[in-house]
């Protein structure tokens, strides 16, 4: 295994062409599991690309281990990738495909075999080895597909959205096992989806990619609870961010942002003490498990008395419509809270969770709230916590 | 996939079409059954009889005699064409690969230039084909025109294969870079295990094509090297002596039983290589 | 480019690697860009020499194009070629269409049928050729078959007579290229989307009337395909008549490849036949690219 450090990454198409990858600096451990996650188009698969050597970079350095292997083809990088398509040889057996790579490098067979036999063991897939990639289900050609890359060895595996191609169910069971896999196996691995559950559950390390620029780079925990900007804590989590514009004002030299229901008014003080906020256009950012129903008794969080607009109960959660200063606002309640549209009840805000977000710029704004350790106060029933 | 009519009826309209259709197949194989009818007959039995009659005597005398007449030519088409279909199907499998897999700047224009030279009308490159061909001392010899067929035959197997390996996923390409497979192997070991299909309508294309080619036949060689399109031709229209209409027709037989046969042999490759040159790339 | 940091360079391996692709497509780039266009080119300076048996570059200016405009056999040639070509592209599409209408009503044997009506592209036009002029034989052929089976006084001496000789050009190229255009249509035929035809159905329209007014006109794009394959074939018409009627009476069925072939080949005016050549080649370009632009000009607004 080695370690993976992306230095001032550039890439163009052409003279002339907006940049696809700008200046991209990330660096990660031995062992470790990168996610690039991101919208279509934000430059994640090809950066995987470039990582592996299948298309060159116009600036800056990839550095496998402590040797820049910018200027080398993909063959000797030793590097492995489990494709979206799994691109298994459709004319080769599952065995020749684990060997193919191996044979090349002009392994001896004897320990050929072994390879494969260790593989096939740990992927489950020993009896499939004299069938042909056409004959396999899609999760049994990922299988193979993994296991021609764990043949192999390398020091860093690439996995470009490799559950994509899944349904939904066997989706969610491969995650689960790609997650023991790594566990067991230790390996460095950069994954590339575009789903942001996978992002979080499967990595140690999250990039965030927009219009080929990292908007954020860090644990999952980080990006969740500490969004560098307006993107990043829309991308991810679902439900999404609330996102309330408004006008921050200040009263009795404390900064408020004033929250308006149509029926009540609320105030919420905010922690920052940046002079110059006070008549910023900024936008509230609230997680809807971070409104909650206030509790019997008063423990001096600020609360507002809104009208529910829908309720749309999933299951585990019942998620809540309200109207906050004209935009829509999504709460998420316990199951067992059933509100009927019309409805008036009363929520409660934590402004040490709150996160602001400059209009224009989409910059987080001010000195991050205190870190939510996921202490909160007694009395507020359930909570979506992370 | 299936048809727009609602239900097969025994209707005045399906009559009508089966009928149509049936008179369509007579129309068609006419001509066949009265070249095979009139190879078999004697000289006297064609002027007394019809296109259609039957021959008094079942004679294989004009076979024999066209045999005698044309075989040399015979075996010089096969000299022409099998080396010929041969290398245009290599070269364009191999120009295909290439221009579907490892794109390179000036690639893309080069296959535009190519794909307007499927249009090309031959009499624009007959005579700079002649004096170049003249300079390489291949002038009138088979191997001049396995060349010239070559040459020409690019376009069409390149676009073949072209078509058809562009539908593979690069995926594939890109899984065997980072395997350590470099560009022959590739193509050996992976594409070409996957290219029946296509090799096969290449194949049959170029060997309709080359076969049945009369116009460099006639420019570009003469006399011994003639292929039997050109044969065919000088046998049919010499004005000496009587017409041996049976001979004439044996000969067309003999000239055209090869594509016939691999039509009914392969046909649908045949099929395909028609459509897909006919489908805009 | 790539940092200052110390990286291993690639290796000779890797530079052929990058060069092999390039190396592979060499010759055939030489090929096409020699053998086609620089022919045409060559095919084109000739155009304006005056060469006759062999090639000399003295400039001629356009004295060949003009030998060719007061050439009566190049213009019977391309008046040949219109009305041939008129009446091929036509009749062929008809036939070809009918065909494959009729095909689509989910026949029985309709495989084998199939096979029948395609075999003659399979064929060499030579060998078509020989055919029809057999078939088409005055005194001999149709005629002599359709006096036995009653029809008195029958004549069909089309091939000697120099108004009509174009039409047995016709008859035998239709019989040639109408299996094809309807495999064509056919597979046209299969790929329209059913739900349209549904949609007619329900708003009760009869068959014939869908196939007129929904299916043909949706095909549009094969039409334009099929016409362009058969003016393709056309304009090339050379093997079939040097095999029917080798131009002749005279030069009654003379078609403008002939004309190109006998004149540069066999009567020594290399010079001429290149501005024919030449003249072929703009015909061609006339069709090709108005229909490569309208192609693209579509692509564009999709």
């Amino acid at each position: 295994m080695a370690t993976l450090e992306l230095r001032n990454v550039n890439k163009t198409y052409g003279a002339g062409l907006p940049d696809t990858l700008k200046d991209i600096q990330l660096s990660i451990k031995e062992g470790e599991f990168l996610i690039l996650v991101g919208p279509s188009g934000c430059g994640k698969s090809t950066l995987m690309n470039c990582i592996a050597g299948l298309e060159t970079i116009t600036g800056g350095a990839i550095m496998i281990g402590d040797q820049d292997v910018s200027g080398m083809s993909p063959k000797d990088r030793d590097i492995a990738m489990v494709f979206q398509s799994y691109a298994l040889y459709p004319t080769m057996s599952v065995r020749e495909n684990i060997e193919f790579g191996l044979k090349i490098r002009k392994m001896k067979q004897a320990d050929i075999n072994e390879e494969v036999a260790r593989v096939a063991k740990l992927l489950q897939i020993e009896h499939l080895l004299n069938r042909k990639p056409g004959q396999l289900s899609g999760g049994q050609q990922q299988r193979v597909a993994m296991g021609r890359a764990l043949a192999r060895r390398p020091k860093i595996y690439l996995f470009d959205e490799p559950l994509s191609n899944l349904d939904a169910k066997l989706r969610v069971e491969m995650r689960t096992e790609m997650k023991l896999m790594h566990q067991r196996l230790k390996t460095t691995t950069v994954y590339v989806t575009h789903d942001q559950i996978e992002a979080m559950t499967l990595g140690d390390k999250v990039a965030v990619m927009k219009d080929g620029i990292i908007q954020q780079f860090g644990t999952p925990k980080d990006i969740y609870n500490n969004p560098a900007n307006l993107f990043v804590a829309s991308f991810i989590g679902s439900p999404p961010m609330n996102f309330i514009p408004l006008r921050l004002q200040r009263k009795d030299g404390r900064l408020l942002a004033l929250l308006d229901s149509g029926q009540a008014r609320c105030e919420l003080p905010l922690g920052m003490q940046d002079a110059g906020l006070e008549d910023r256009e900024v936008i509230l950012g609230l997680r809807p498990e971070q409104i909650v129903l206030a509790g019997n008794e008063p423990n001096g969080l600020p609360t507002i008395r809104a009208e529910v607009q829908v309720t749309e109960p999933t299951g585990p959660d019942t998620l809540v419509f309200v109207n906050l200063n004209d935009t829509k606002v999504c709460c998420r309640l316990a199951p067992d809270v059933a509100p009927q549209p019309g409805e008036t009840l009363t929520l409660q805000f934590d402004p040490a969770k709150v996160l602001l977000f400059d209009a224009k710029s989409g910059e987080r704004l001010g000195v991050a709230a205190q870190p939510q350790a996921g202490d909160r106060p007694a009395n507020v029933a359930q909570f979506k916590g992370r | 996939m299936t048809s727009l009519a609602a239900k097969p009826s025994i209707s005045l309209s399906r009559i009508a079409i089966y009928a149509v259709l049936i008179l369509a197949v007579l129309l068609y194989l006419v001509p066949l059954v009265v070249m095979l009818l009139t190879s078999f007959k004697t000289p006297e039995d064609i002027s007394t009889g019809n296109l259609l009659s039957w021959p008094t005597v079942v004679s294989g005398i004009g076979w024999v005699k066209a045999w005698g007449t044309v075989n040399g030519y015979f075996w010089n088409s096969i000299k022409i064409t099998v080396p010929a279909v041969l290398i245009s199907t290599a070269i364009g499998a191999l120009n295909g690969y290439v221009l579907s897999m490892w794109r390179f700047r000036g690639s893309q224009l080069f296959f535009g230039l190519l794909l307007f030279g499927c249009f090309l009308p031959f009499q624009t490159v007959l005579l700079p084909a002649s004096f170049t061909l003249g300079k390489m001392g291949l002038a009138s010899t088979t191997t001049g025109l396995v060349f010239v067929h070559v040459v020409y035959g690019l376009a069409f197997t390149t676009l073949f294969f072209r078509n058809y390996y562009v539908s593979i996923p690069d995926a594939l390409v890109k899984a065997a870079r980072l395997d350590g497979a470099g560009f022959f192997t590739i193509f050996r070991r992976i594409i070409l295990p996957m290219s029946t299909p296509i090799i096969m309508v290449c194949l049959i294309w170029q060997f309709t094509q080359i076969w049945n080619d009369f116009l460099f036949g006639v420019v570009f060689s003469s006399g011994d090297s003639q292929p039997i399109t050109v044969a065919l031709n000088n046998l049919v229209n010499t004005s000496t002596g009587a017409k041996e209409y049976n001979v004439d027709m044996a000969a067309a037989m003999i000239a055209g039983l090869p594509t016939l046969l691999v039509y009914v042999i392969a046909g649908k490759y045949f099929v395909r290589g028609l459509t897909a040159g006919a489908v805009k790339g | 480019m790539s940092s200052v940091a110390v990286f291993s360079k690639a290796s000779p391996f890797d530079a052929l690697q990058r060069w092999l692709p390039k190396l592979v497509l060499a010759p055939s780039m030489f090929i096409v860009l020699v053998g086609f266009y620089g022919y045409i080119l060559w095919t084109f300076v000739l155009s304006f020499t005056t060469s006759t048996f062999l090639p000399t570059y003295k400039w001629a200016g356009l004295a060949q194009y003009a030998r060719l405009w007061d050439n009566d056999r190049w213009w019977v040639a391309s008046k040949n070629l219109a009305v041939f070509g008129g009446m091929f592209i036509g009749i062929t599409l008809v036939i070809g269409v009918l065909l494959a209408v009729f095909l689509d009503q989910r026949i029985r044997r309709e495989g084998f049928i199939r096979t029948i009506y395609l075999y003659p592209m399979a064929l060499s036009m030579i060998v078509t050729g020989t055919a029809w002029k057999w078939l088409l034989n005055p005194g001999m052929g149709l005629d002599k078959l359709l006096r036995d089976w009653g029809w008195e006084g029958f004549r069909l001496d089309w091939l000697i007579d120099p108004d009509r000789v174009v039409y047995c050009l016709v008859i035998a190229a239709v019989w040639q290229a109408s299996g094809f255009i309807m495999a064509m249509f056919l597979a046209g035929l299969r790929g329209v989307d059913q739900s349209i035809i549904r949609a007619a159905q329900i708003d009760g329209a009869s068959m014939p009337r869908i196939y007129w007014k929904v299916v043909l006109p949706s095909l549009r794009p094969v039409f334009f395909s099929a016409v362009m394959i058969l003016a393709h074939i056309a304009i090339k018409s050379f093997d079939l008549v040097a095999a029917m009627t080798a131009g002749g009476p005279g030069y009654s069925s003379d078609l403008p490849a002939m004309f190109m072939y006998s004149f540069t080949f066999s009567r020594g005016q290399m010079g001429m036949g290149s501005a024919s050549a030449i003249l072929m080649l703009g015909a061609i370009l006339a069709i090709i690219v108005p229909y490569l632009y309208s192609e693209l000009r579509a692509k564009r607004h999709d």
